[in-house]
Protein backbone atom coordinates (compact mmCIF):
# COMPACT_ATOMS: atom_id res chain seq x y z
CA UNK A 1 0.00 0.00 0.00
CA UNK A 2 1.38 3.01 -0.68
CA UNK A 3 1.48 6.29 1.67
CA UNK A 4 -1.22 8.31 0.03
CA UNK A 5 -3.85 5.34 0.19
CA UNK A 6 -2.22 5.07 3.92
CA UNK A 7 -3.53 8.84 4.35
CA UNK A 8 -6.57 8.18 2.72
CA UNK A 9 -7.78 5.38 4.99
CA UNK A 10 -6.57 7.08 8.40
CA UNK A 11 -8.27 10.70 7.05
CA UNK A 12 -11.21 8.19 6.51
CA UNK A 13 -10.51 7.52 10.12
CA UNK A 14 -10.81 10.68 11.84
CA UNK A 15 -13.75 11.15 9.37
CA UNK A 16 -15.62 8.32 10.12
CA UNK A 17 -14.96 9.00 14.19
CA UNK A 18 -16.39 12.48 13.89
CA UNK A 19 -19.20 11.91 11.56
CA UNK A 20 -20.27 9.28 14.93
CA UNK A 21 -20.39 12.00 17.40
CA UNK A 22 -21.64 14.79 15.45
CA UNK A 23 -24.77 13.17 13.48
CA UNK A 24 -26.15 11.88 16.22
CA UNK A 25 -25.31 14.98 18.20
CA UNK A 26 -26.84 17.41 15.74
CA UNK A 27 -30.10 14.73 15.25
CA UNK A 28 -30.64 15.05 19.36
CA UNK A 29 -30.24 18.42 19.48
CA UNK A 30 -32.52 19.22 17.20
CA UNK A 31 -35.26 17.17 18.67
CA UNK A 32 -34.61 18.37 22.24
CA UNK A 33 -34.82 21.93 20.08
CA UNK A 34 -37.87 21.58 18.36
CA UNK A 35 -40.68 21.90 20.82
CA UNK A 36 -39.41 25.42 21.27
CA UNK A 37 -39.75 26.18 17.83
CA UNK A 38 -43.38 24.42 17.98
CA UNK A 39 -44.47 26.55 20.44
CA UNK A 40 -43.22 29.71 18.32
CA UNK A 41 -44.51 28.32 15.63
CA UNK A 42 -48.02 27.89 17.84
CA UNK A 43 -48.00 24.60 15.93
CA UNK A 44 -49.07 21.73 18.07
CA UNK A 45 -49.25 19.88 14.71
CA UNK A 46 -45.10 19.52 14.38
CA UNK A 47 -45.32 18.42 18.15
CA UNK A 48 -47.37 15.54 17.15
CA UNK A 49 -45.51 14.60 13.66
CA UNK A 50 -42.11 14.69 15.80
CA UNK A 51 -43.51 12.27 18.35
CA UNK A 52 -45.20 10.04 16.39
CA UNK A 53 -41.35 9.72 14.31
CA UNK A 54 -39.88 9.26 17.65
CA UNK A 55 -42.19 6.97 18.70
CA UNK A 56 -41.35 4.62 15.20
CA UNK A 57 -37.40 5.52 15.31
CA UNK A 58 -37.50 3.50 18.61
CA UNK A 59 -38.64 0.04 16.54
CA UNK A 60 -36.57 1.31 13.60
CA UNK A 61 -33.55 1.26 15.46
CA UNK A 62 -33.49 -1.52 17.35
CA UNK A 63 -34.76 -3.20 13.92
CA UNK A 64 -31.42 -2.20 12.15
CA UNK A 65 -29.78 -3.62 15.46
CA UNK A 66 -31.09 -7.12 13.59
CA UNK A 67 -30.93 -6.03 9.82
CA UNK A 68 -27.91 -4.11 9.66
CA UNK A 69 -25.40 -5.30 12.27
CA UNK A 70 -26.63 -9.33 12.49
CA UNK A 71 -27.82 -9.66 9.10
CA UNK A 72 -31.41 -10.75 10.29
CA UNK A 73 -33.62 -9.04 7.69
CA UNK A 74 -37.04 -9.40 10.11
CA UNK A 75 -40.02 -8.71 9.01
CA UNK A 76 -42.30 -9.13 11.72
CA UNK A 77 -40.81 -6.50 13.79
CA UNK A 78 -44.43 -4.83 14.24
CA UNK A 79 -45.36 -7.55 16.21
CA UNK A 80 -43.52 -6.41 18.96
CA UNK A 81 -45.09 -2.70 18.22
CA UNK A 82 -48.08 -4.50 18.80
CA UNK A 83 -47.68 -6.83 21.97
CA UNK A 84 -46.16 -3.60 23.86
CA UNK A 85 -49.52 -1.34 22.12
CA UNK A 86 -51.48 -4.36 23.37
CA UNK A 87 -50.08 -4.78 26.77
CA UNK A 88 -51.07 -0.90 27.64
CA UNK A 89 -54.13 -1.43 26.63
CA UNK A 90 -55.30 -4.57 27.77
CA UNK A 91 -54.09 -2.93 31.27
CA UNK A 92 -55.58 -0.48 30.84
CA UNK A 93 -58.67 -1.76 29.93
CA UNK A 94 -58.28 -4.00 33.62
CA UNK A 95 -57.94 -0.90 35.15
CA UNK A 96 -54.18 -0.25 35.07
CA UNK A 97 -53.24 2.46 34.22
CA UNK A 98 -49.67 2.78 35.50
CA UNK A 99 -46.60 3.15 33.44
CA UNK A 100 -44.08 1.36 35.93
CA UNK A 101 -46.71 -1.40 35.75
CA UNK A 102 -46.95 -1.03 32.00
CA UNK A 103 -44.35 -0.12 30.47
CA UNK A 104 -42.36 -3.42 31.96
CA UNK A 105 -45.30 -5.63 31.10
CA UNK A 106 -44.82 -4.10 27.60
CA UNK A 107 -41.14 -4.49 27.58
CA UNK A 108 -41.34 -8.49 29.00
CA UNK A 109 -44.36 -9.90 26.93
CA UNK A 110 -42.17 -8.53 23.62
CA UNK A 111 -38.57 -9.90 24.91
CA UNK A 112 -40.61 -13.14 25.86
CA UNK A 113 -42.70 -13.36 22.58
CA UNK A 114 -38.98 -12.56 20.58
CA UNK A 115 -37.32 -15.76 22.80
CA UNK A 116 -39.39 -18.18 21.68
CA UNK A 117 -40.20 -17.04 18.46
CA UNK A 118 -36.39 -16.25 17.90
CA UNK A 119 -35.41 -19.78 18.55
CA UNK A 120 -37.62 -20.97 16.12
CA UNK A 121 -36.48 -18.61 13.42
CA UNK A 122 -32.70 -18.35 14.09
CA UNK A 123 -32.95 -22.08 13.19
CA UNK A 124 -33.69 -20.78 9.34
CA UNK A 125 -31.58 -18.24 7.37
CA UNK A 126 -31.80 -16.07 4.12
CA UNK A 127 -35.70 -15.80 2.58
CA UNK A 128 -37.24 -18.31 5.24
CA UNK A 129 -35.54 -16.15 7.71
CA UNK A 130 -38.08 -13.53 6.18
CA UNK A 131 -40.92 -15.56 5.83
CA UNK A 132 -40.95 -17.06 9.40
CA UNK A 133 -40.92 -13.98 11.07
CA UNK A 134 -43.42 -12.73 8.82
CA UNK A 135 -45.57 -15.46 9.42
CA UNK A 136 -45.06 -14.53 13.40
CA UNK A 137 -46.38 -11.24 12.87
CA UNK A 138 -49.15 -12.18 11.10
CA UNK A 139 -50.47 -14.97 13.81
CA UNK A 140 -50.33 -12.25 16.28
CA UNK A 141 -52.54 -9.95 14.24
CA UNK A 142 -55.13 -12.91 13.89
CA UNK A 143 -54.89 -13.23 17.27
CA UNK A 144 -55.40 -9.66 18.17
CA UNK A 145 -58.34 -9.44 15.51
CA UNK A 146 -60.04 -11.72 17.82
CA UNK A 147 -59.55 -10.74 20.62
CA UNK A 148 -63.56 -9.31 21.22
CA UNK A 149 -63.48 -8.44 24.75
CA UNK A 150 -60.45 -6.05 23.65
CA UNK A 151 -61.89 -4.70 20.73
CA UNK A 152 -60.89 -7.12 18.03
CA UNK A 153 -61.08 -5.64 14.76
CA UNK A 154 -61.83 -2.27 16.12
CA UNK A 155 -59.41 -1.87 18.29
CA UNK A 156 -59.24 -0.92 21.58
CA UNK A 157 -59.72 3.38 22.97
CA UNK A 158 -57.31 3.72 25.94
CA UNK A 159 -59.80 5.83 28.83
CA UNK A 160 -55.97 8.05 29.12
CA UNK A 161 -52.68 8.11 28.98
CA UNK A 162 -50.74 6.54 31.26
CA UNK A 163 -49.60 7.90 34.47
CA UNK A 164 -46.17 7.00 36.31
CA UNK A 165 -46.25 6.61 39.74
CA UNK A 166 -49.81 8.30 39.83
CA UNK A 167 -48.68 11.40 38.44
CA UNK A 168 -50.17 12.29 35.38
CA UNK A 169 -47.10 13.40 33.99
CA UNK A 170 -47.67 12.52 30.62
CA UNK A 171 -50.68 13.75 30.35
CA UNK A 172 -49.19 17.42 28.61
CA UNK A 173 -48.12 16.62 24.64
CA UNK A 174 -44.70 18.72 25.61
CA UNK A 175 -43.74 16.56 28.51
CA UNK A 176 -44.65 13.39 26.53
CA UNK A 177 -42.88 14.14 23.80
CA UNK A 178 -39.38 14.17 25.55
CA UNK A 179 -40.73 11.01 27.42
CA UNK A 180 -40.44 9.49 23.81
CA UNK A 181 -37.40 11.49 22.88
CA UNK A 182 -35.53 9.89 26.42
CA UNK A 183 -36.90 6.66 24.75
CA UNK A 184 -35.36 7.06 21.87
CA UNK A 185 -31.95 8.16 23.13
CA UNK A 186 -31.76 5.81 25.46
CA UNK A 187 -32.24 3.14 22.65
CA UNK A 188 -29.99 4.53 20.19
CA UNK A 189 -27.01 4.56 23.22
CA UNK A 190 -28.04 0.91 23.95
CA UNK A 191 -27.86 -0.43 20.58
CA UNK A 192 -24.38 1.56 19.83
CA UNK A 193 -22.69 0.26 23.36
CA UNK A 194 -23.86 -2.74 22.25
CA UNK A 195 -22.51 -3.15 18.96
CA UNK A 196 -19.00 -1.82 20.45
CA UNK A 197 -18.71 -4.47 22.69
CA UNK A 198 -17.67 -7.75 22.58
CA UNK A 199 -20.83 -9.23 22.27
CA UNK A 200 -21.52 -7.15 19.25
CA UNK A 201 -18.34 -7.30 17.72
CA UNK A 202 -19.42 -11.28 17.24
CA UNK A 203 -22.49 -10.28 16.00
CA UNK A 204 -21.06 -8.41 13.42
CA UNK A 205 -18.77 -10.50 12.41
CA UNK A 206 -21.48 -13.71 12.14
CA UNK A 207 -22.78 -11.00 9.51
CA UNK A 208 -19.17 -10.61 7.58
CA UNK A 209 -18.66 -14.04 7.32
CA UNK A 210 -20.63 -16.97 9.55
CA UNK A 211 -18.21 -19.67 8.28
CA UNK A 212 -15.07 -18.15 9.34
CA UNK A 213 -17.03 -17.11 12.96
CA UNK A 214 -17.83 -20.78 13.22
CA UNK A 215 -14.42 -22.27 12.98
CA UNK A 216 -12.91 -20.02 15.84
CA UNK A 217 -14.97 -20.71 17.99
CA UNK A 218 -18.12 -18.67 17.94
CA UNK A 219 -22.19 -20.26 18.35
CA UNK A 220 -23.19 -17.06 16.29
CA UNK A 221 -26.94 -18.08 16.51
CA UNK A 222 -26.77 -18.03 20.24
CA UNK A 223 -25.71 -14.33 20.41
CA UNK A 224 -28.30 -13.40 17.81
CA UNK A 225 -31.12 -14.73 19.76
CA UNK A 226 -29.86 -12.81 22.29
CA UNK A 227 -29.90 -9.62 20.06
CA UNK A 228 -33.41 -10.33 18.74
CA UNK A 229 -34.81 -10.43 22.18
CA UNK A 230 -33.67 -7.10 22.70
CA UNK A 231 -34.13 -5.60 19.61
CA UNK A 232 -37.95 -7.88 20.31
CA UNK A 233 -38.03 -5.51 24.31
CA UNK A 234 -37.00 -2.21 22.70
CA UNK A 235 -40.06 -2.80 19.88
CA UNK A 236 -41.98 -3.18 23.39
CA UNK A 237 -41.30 0.34 23.83
CA UNK A 238 -41.98 1.45 21.01
CA UNK A 239 -45.48 -0.33 21.26
CA UNK A 240 -45.83 1.22 24.52
CA UNK A 241 -45.49 4.73 23.24
CA UNK A 242 -47.53 4.48 20.55
CA UNK A 243 -50.14 3.24 22.42
CA UNK A 244 -49.99 6.23 24.83
CA UNK A 245 -49.16 8.87 21.58
CA UNK A 246 -52.52 7.52 20.25
CA UNK A 247 -54.22 6.87 22.90
CA UNK A 248 -55.67 3.94 21.10
CA UNK A 249 -54.75 0.43 20.66
CA UNK A 250 -55.57 -1.29 16.70
CA UNK A 251 -54.50 -4.72 15.28
CA UNK A 252 -52.98 -2.63 12.27
CA UNK A 253 -49.82 -1.81 14.56
CA UNK A 254 -48.69 -5.31 13.72
CA UNK A 255 -49.96 -5.75 10.07
CA UNK A 256 -47.27 -6.82 7.72
CA UNK A 257 -47.19 -3.78 6.05
CA UNK A 258 -45.95 -2.27 9.67
CA UNK A 259 -43.05 -4.64 9.55
CA UNK A 260 -42.54 -3.13 5.66
CA UNK A 261 -42.84 -0.22 6.48
CA UNK A 262 -39.97 -0.13 9.20
CA UNK A 263 -37.54 -1.86 7.02
CA UNK A 264 -38.13 0.82 4.15
CA UNK A 265 -37.41 3.29 7.39
CA UNK A 266 -33.89 1.47 8.11
CA UNK A 267 -32.82 1.28 4.16
CA UNK A 268 -34.03 4.46 3.29
CA UNK A 269 -32.10 5.99 6.22
CA UNK A 270 -29.00 3.59 5.76
CA UNK A 271 -28.69 0.08 6.79
CA UNK A 272 -26.57 -0.73 10.09
CA UNK A 273 -25.94 3.02 10.95
CA UNK A 274 -28.43 3.31 13.78
CA UNK A 275 -28.62 7.32 13.62
CA UNK A 276 -29.93 6.40 9.97
CA UNK A 277 -32.92 4.68 10.75
CA UNK A 278 -34.01 7.62 12.62
CA UNK A 279 -33.30 9.64 9.72
CA UNK A 280 -35.64 7.20 7.48
CA UNK A 281 -38.04 7.33 10.02
CA UNK A 282 -38.51 11.17 10.10
CA UNK A 283 -38.44 11.17 5.94
CA UNK A 284 -40.68 8.33 5.58
CA UNK A 285 -43.13 9.78 7.93
CA UNK A 286 -42.90 13.04 6.69
CA UNK A 287 -43.29 12.03 2.76
CA UNK A 288 -46.38 9.96 4.00
CA UNK A 289 -48.10 13.17 5.84
CA UNK A 290 -47.01 15.67 3.16
CA UNK A 291 -47.01 13.20 0.01
CA UNK A 292 -50.46 12.03 1.06
CA UNK A 293 -51.98 14.93 1.56
CA UNK A 294 -50.57 15.96 -1.99
CA UNK A 295 -51.92 12.87 -3.17
CA UNK A 296 -54.09 10.50 -2.48
CA UNK A 297 -51.62 7.54 -4.12
CA UNK A 298 -48.91 9.21 -2.37
CA UNK A 299 -47.00 5.50 -2.79
CA UNK A 300 -47.04 6.28 -6.55
CA UNK A 301 -44.79 8.91 -6.08
CA UNK A 302 -42.79 7.22 -2.98
CA UNK A 303 -42.54 3.70 -4.58
CA UNK A 304 -39.95 5.32 -6.91
CA UNK A 305 -38.13 7.77 -4.87
CA UNK A 306 -37.66 4.54 -2.89
CA UNK A 307 -36.42 2.55 -6.00
CA UNK A 308 -33.91 5.65 -6.97
CA UNK A 309 -32.52 5.62 -2.79
CA UNK A 310 -31.61 2.52 -3.21
CA UNK A 311 -30.22 1.99 -6.72
CA UNK A 312 -27.93 5.65 -5.96
CA UNK A 313 -27.98 6.08 -2.67
CA UNK A 314 -25.95 3.16 -1.20
CA UNK A 315 -25.94 2.85 2.16
CA UNK A 316 -29.24 5.32 1.95
CA UNK A 317 -29.19 8.73 2.97
CA UNK A 318 -26.93 8.72 5.50
CA UNK A 319 -24.43 7.42 2.62
CA UNK A 320 -25.51 9.79 0.45
CA UNK A 321 -24.50 12.26 2.93
CA UNK A 322 -21.30 11.01 3.87
CA UNK A 323 -20.37 10.96 0.40
CA UNK A 324 -21.76 14.33 0.44
CA UNK A 325 -19.59 15.27 3.62
CA UNK A 326 -16.24 13.69 2.13
CA UNK A 327 -16.45 15.68 -1.18
CA UNK A 328 -17.00 18.74 0.50
CA UNK A 329 -14.10 17.79 3.16
CA UNK A 330 -12.11 17.13 0.53
CA UNK A 331 -12.41 20.22 -1.04
CA UNK B 1 3.17 -44.69 21.86
CA UNK B 2 1.61 -41.62 22.46
CA UNK B 3 -1.79 -40.76 21.53
CA UNK B 4 -2.54 -39.49 17.98
CA UNK B 5 -4.02 -35.99 17.38
CA UNK B 6 -6.33 -36.89 14.95
CA UNK B 7 -7.54 -40.04 14.32
CA UNK B 8 -10.03 -41.04 11.16
CA UNK B 9 -11.45 -44.28 11.32
CA UNK B 10 -13.10 -45.44 8.50
CA UNK B 11 -14.26 -42.35 7.15
CA UNK B 12 -17.01 -42.54 4.28
CA UNK B 13 -18.78 -39.44 2.20
CA UNK B 14 -20.54 -39.56 -1.02
CA UNK B 15 -22.38 -36.94 -3.10
CA UNK B 16 -25.23 -38.69 -4.70
CA UNK B 17 -23.68 -41.25 -6.49
CA UNK B 18 -20.20 -39.71 -6.24
CA UNK B 19 -17.91 -41.59 -3.79
CA UNK B 20 -15.65 -38.64 -2.47
CA UNK B 21 -14.08 -39.97 0.96
CA UNK B 22 -13.76 -43.47 0.57
CA UNK B 23 -12.87 -45.49 3.66
CA UNK B 24 -10.53 -43.29 4.80
CA UNK B 25 -8.48 -44.34 8.01
CA UNK B 26 -5.31 -42.01 9.07
CA UNK B 27 -3.50 -41.08 12.49
CA UNK B 28 -1.86 -37.96 12.92
CA UNK B 29 0.52 -37.45 15.38
CA UNK B 30 1.63 -35.38 18.34
CA UNK B 31 3.84 -32.63 16.61
CA UNK B 32 3.72 -34.23 13.47
CA UNK B 33 3.04 -32.55 9.71
CA UNK B 34 1.02 -34.62 7.73
CA UNK B 35 0.60 -33.29 4.18
CA UNK B 36 -2.13 -34.89 1.70
CA UNK B 37 -1.43 -34.58 -1.41
CA UNK B 38 -3.58 -35.65 -4.70
CA UNK B 39 -4.91 -34.83 -8.01
CA UNK B 40 -7.77 -31.92 -8.51
CA UNK B 41 -10.85 -34.09 -7.27
CA UNK B 42 -9.25 -36.30 -5.07
CA UNK B 43 -11.46 -35.72 -1.96
CA UNK B 44 -9.13 -33.30 -0.17
CA UNK B 45 -10.98 -30.13 0.38
CA UNK B 46 -14.09 -32.17 1.29
CA UNK B 47 -11.71 -34.58 4.12
CA UNK B 48 -10.73 -31.39 5.80
CA UNK B 49 -14.02 -30.41 5.82
CA UNK B 50 -14.97 -33.34 7.72
CA UNK B 51 -12.14 -32.56 10.12
CA UNK B 52 -13.16 -29.11 10.80
CA UNK B 53 -17.03 -30.21 10.65
CA UNK B 54 -18.47 -28.00 7.93
CA UNK B 55 -19.50 -31.88 6.48
CA UNK B 56 -20.57 -34.66 8.23
CA UNK B 57 -19.48 -37.86 6.99
CA UNK B 58 -21.80 -40.87 6.33
CA UNK B 59 -20.10 -42.91 8.08
CA UNK B 60 -16.83 -43.35 10.37
CA UNK B 61 -15.44 -41.60 13.20
CA UNK B 62 -13.33 -38.94 13.57
CA UNK B 63 -11.29 -38.51 16.86
CA UNK B 64 -9.37 -35.69 17.91
CA UNK B 65 -7.54 -34.97 20.88
CA UNK B 66 -8.91 -37.88 22.75
CA UNK B 67 -12.31 -37.60 22.16
CA UNK B 68 -15.22 -38.38 19.44
CA UNK B 69 -16.02 -35.23 17.92
CA UNK B 70 -17.91 -36.88 15.00
CA UNK B 71 -21.14 -35.31 16.23
CA UNK B 72 -19.92 -31.91 17.53
CA UNK B 73 -20.59 -28.69 15.25
CA UNK B 74 -17.25 -26.48 13.58
CA UNK B 75 -17.46 -24.25 16.48
CA UNK B 76 -17.67 -26.80 18.87
CA UNK B 77 -14.39 -28.29 18.04
CA UNK B 78 -12.44 -25.46 17.14
CA UNK B 79 -13.09 -24.29 20.77
CA UNK B 80 -11.45 -27.86 21.63
CA UNK B 81 -8.06 -26.89 19.49
CA UNK B 82 -8.67 -27.31 16.13
CA UNK B 83 -8.03 -24.71 13.50
CA UNK B 84 -8.17 -24.21 9.66
CA UNK B 85 -7.65 -22.05 6.65
CA UNK B 86 -9.14 -22.04 3.25
CA UNK B 87 -8.23 -22.49 -0.08
CA UNK B 88 -9.68 -19.29 -0.89
CA UNK B 89 -9.11 -17.07 2.24
CA UNK B 90 -12.16 -16.67 4.56
CA UNK B 91 -11.69 -13.54 7.04
CA UNK B 92 -13.75 -10.91 8.08
CA UNK B 93 -12.86 -8.69 5.15
CA UNK B 94 -15.07 -5.26 6.76
CA UNK B 95 -13.21 -5.34 9.84
CA UNK B 96 -9.62 -4.57 10.53
CA UNK B 97 -6.84 -6.77 10.42
CA UNK B 98 -6.06 -6.55 14.15
CA UNK B 99 -9.95 -6.98 14.90
CA UNK B 100 -9.99 -9.99 13.14
CA UNK B 101 -7.12 -11.67 15.01
CA UNK B 102 -8.77 -10.26 18.11
CA UNK B 103 -12.20 -11.95 17.42
CA UNK B 104 -10.20 -15.01 17.61
CA UNK B 105 -8.55 -13.99 20.46
CA UNK B 106 -11.92 -13.12 22.37
CA UNK B 107 -13.13 -16.36 21.61
CA UNK B 108 -11.36 -18.16 24.03
CA UNK B 109 -10.68 -15.45 26.78
CA UNK B 110 -14.09 -15.24 29.09
CA UNK B 111 -17.19 -14.49 27.69
CA UNK B 112 -18.04 -12.84 24.96
CA UNK B 113 -21.83 -12.43 26.22
CA UNK B 114 -20.26 -9.07 27.45
CA UNK B 115 -22.71 -6.20 26.60
CA UNK B 116 -21.07 -2.89 27.55
CA UNK B 117 -17.00 -1.38 26.93
CA UNK B 118 -15.08 -0.89 23.53
CA UNK B 119 -13.79 -3.96 22.45
CA UNK B 120 -12.02 -2.41 20.24
CA UNK B 121 -10.03 -0.45 23.32
CA UNK B 122 -9.12 -3.81 24.96
CA UNK B 123 -6.06 -4.51 25.43
CA UNK B 124 -6.05 -8.28 26.49
CA UNK B 125 -6.92 -9.19 23.44
CA UNK B 126 -5.52 -6.74 21.17
CA UNK B 127 -1.85 -7.50 22.85
CA UNK B 128 -1.87 -11.48 21.75
CA UNK B 129 -3.81 -11.02 18.37
CA UNK B 130 -0.33 -8.02 17.20
CA UNK B 131 1.54 -10.99 18.65
CA UNK B 132 0.23 -13.64 16.45
CA UNK B 133 0.22 -10.48 13.12
CA UNK B 134 3.87 -10.36 14.30
CA UNK B 135 4.61 -14.06 14.00
CA UNK B 136 3.15 -14.05 10.37
CA UNK B 137 5.14 -10.67 9.35
CA UNK B 138 2.04 -8.33 8.49
CA UNK B 139 2.04 -6.44 12.34
CA UNK B 140 2.55 -3.01 10.08
CA UNK B 141 -0.98 -3.86 8.19
CA UNK B 142 -3.14 -3.72 11.88
CA UNK B 143 -4.91 -1.22 10.95
CA UNK B 144 -5.74 -1.62 7.47
CA UNK B 145 -9.30 -2.79 6.31
CA UNK B 146 -8.63 -6.84 5.88
CA UNK B 147 -10.57 -6.82 2.77
CA UNK B 148 -8.07 -4.27 1.35
CA UNK B 149 -5.40 -6.67 1.90
CA UNK B 150 -3.22 -8.22 -1.23
CA UNK B 151 -3.67 -12.00 -1.63
CA UNK B 152 -0.70 -13.19 0.24
CA UNK B 153 -1.49 -10.72 3.19
CA UNK B 154 -4.89 -12.02 3.53
CA UNK B 155 -3.16 -16.05 3.91
CA UNK B 156 -0.85 -14.33 6.44
CA UNK B 157 -3.57 -12.94 8.13
CA UNK B 158 -5.74 -16.16 7.82
CA UNK B 159 -2.83 -18.02 9.32
CA UNK B 160 -2.56 -15.19 12.33
CA UNK B 161 -6.46 -16.14 13.17
CA UNK B 162 -5.70 -19.55 13.25
CA UNK B 163 -2.21 -18.93 15.55
CA UNK B 164 -4.07 -16.55 18.00
CA UNK B 165 -6.56 -19.53 18.69
CA UNK B 166 -3.72 -21.26 20.32
CA UNK B 167 -4.30 -24.22 18.02
CA UNK B 168 -3.83 -27.76 19.47
CA UNK B 169 -4.13 -28.81 15.50
CA UNK B 170 -3.96 -26.65 12.47
CA UNK B 171 -5.59 -27.81 8.96
CA UNK B 172 -3.82 -26.28 6.20
CA UNK B 173 -6.07 -26.33 3.03
CA UNK B 174 -3.71 -24.89 0.21
CA UNK B 175 -2.21 -22.07 1.88
CA UNK B 176 0.14 -21.38 -1.29
CA UNK B 177 -2.43 -21.53 -3.58
CA UNK B 178 -2.49 -18.43 -5.88
CA UNK B 179 0.40 -16.64 -4.09
CA UNK B 180 4.00 -15.66 -5.72
CA UNK B 181 6.83 -17.33 -5.72
CA UNK B 182 8.39 -15.24 -2.76
CA UNK B 183 5.44 -15.05 -0.77
CA UNK B 184 5.82 -19.18 -0.88
CA UNK B 185 9.05 -18.95 0.42
CA UNK B 186 8.25 -16.82 3.26
CA UNK B 187 4.86 -19.31 3.91
CA UNK B 188 7.20 -22.40 3.66
CA UNK B 189 10.28 -20.70 6.05
CA UNK B 190 6.91 -19.64 8.71
CA UNK B 191 5.16 -22.69 8.63
CA UNK B 192 8.94 -24.70 9.22
CA UNK B 193 9.35 -21.82 12.27
CA UNK B 194 5.43 -23.53 13.80
CA UNK B 195 6.57 -27.03 12.74
CA UNK B 196 6.94 -29.27 15.69
CA UNK B 197 4.95 -26.76 18.23
CA UNK B 198 1.24 -27.12 16.43
CA UNK B 199 0.67 -30.50 14.89
CA UNK B 200 -0.21 -29.67 11.09
CA UNK B 201 -2.54 -31.41 8.21
CA UNK B 202 -1.47 -29.79 5.37
CA UNK B 203 -3.57 -29.84 1.79
CA UNK B 204 -0.93 -28.60 -1.39
CA UNK B 205 -0.26 -28.40 -4.61
CA UNK B 206 3.18 -27.20 -4.70
CA UNK B 207 5.12 -30.08 -4.05
CA UNK B 208 8.55 -28.36 -3.42
CA UNK B 209 6.81 -26.90 -0.72
CA UNK B 210 5.09 -30.25 0.80
CA UNK B 211 8.50 -32.06 0.37
CA UNK B 212 10.24 -29.44 2.46
CA UNK B 213 7.71 -29.52 5.31
CA UNK B 214 5.95 -32.63 5.41
CA UNK B 215 7.08 -35.47 8.11
CA UNK B 216 5.21 -37.98 6.28
CA UNK B 217 2.66 -37.73 3.08
CA UNK B 218 -0.58 -39.01 2.64
CA UNK B 219 -1.88 -39.90 -0.74
CA UNK B 220 -5.06 -39.79 -1.80
CA UNK B 221 -6.97 -40.68 -4.94
CA UNK B 222 -10.91 -40.33 -6.12
CA UNK B 223 -11.46 -40.51 -2.07
CA UNK B 224 -9.28 -42.93 -1.30
CA UNK B 225 -5.74 -43.31 0.37
CA UNK B 226 -3.54 -44.57 -1.73
CA UNK B 227 -0.44 -45.17 0.56
CA UNK B 228 0.41 -42.90 3.44
CA UNK B 229 4.55 -42.70 4.48
CA UNK B 230 7.46 -40.67 4.55
CA UNK B 231 8.11 -38.61 1.83
CA UNK B 232 10.87 -40.55 0.57
CA UNK B 233 8.87 -43.57 -0.04
CA UNK B 234 5.96 -41.46 -1.14
CA UNK B 235 8.44 -40.15 -3.91
CA UNK B 236 9.80 -43.20 -5.12
CA UNK B 237 6.31 -44.96 -5.19
CA UNK B 238 5.88 -46.37 -8.63
CA UNK B 239 1.86 -46.10 -8.04
CA UNK B 240 1.76 -42.55 -6.61
CA UNK B 241 4.35 -41.53 -9.83
CA UNK B 242 1.85 -42.81 -12.07
CA UNK B 243 -1.23 -41.68 -10.58
CA UNK B 244 0.12 -38.21 -9.28
CA UNK B 245 3.70 -37.19 -8.80
CA UNK B 246 4.04 -38.15 -12.30
CA UNK B 247 2.89 -35.25 -14.07
CA UNK B 248 3.55 -32.71 -10.64
CA UNK B 249 7.27 -33.31 -11.27
CA UNK B 250 7.59 -33.11 -14.28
Amino acid sequence: MTGAALVAADSARIFGARRDVVLPALIFLALALLPLFAALTAERYLLDSATRIMVFAVAAVALDLLVGYCGLISFGHAAFIGLGAYAVGILSAEGIGDALIALPAAIVVSMLFAWITGIVCLRTKGVYFIMITLAFVQMVYFVATSLAQYGGDNGLTIAARNTIGGFAVLKSDRAFYYFTLICLLGTYLLCRALIASRFGRVLRGGRENPTRMALIGFTVRRFQLIAYVIAGGLGGVSGFLLANSTEFVSPAYMSWQQSGELIVMVILGGVGTLDGAIIGSAVYLFAEEWLARAFEDWQVIFGPLLVLVVLFARGGLIGLSTQLWRRVDHA
Amino acid sequence: MPEPVLRLEGLRKSFGSVVVTDDVTLDVMPGEMLAIIGPNGAGKTTLINQISGLLSPDEGRILFAGADVTALPPEARALRGLARSFQITSILPGFSVLENVALAVQARDGSSFRFVGRAVDEARLNRPAMAALEQTGIADRAQLRAGALSHGEKRALELAIALAMQPILLLLDEPMAGIGREETERQVELLLRLKGAITMVLVEHDMAAVFALADRISVLIRGRVLMTGLPAAVRADPQVVTAYLGEQLE
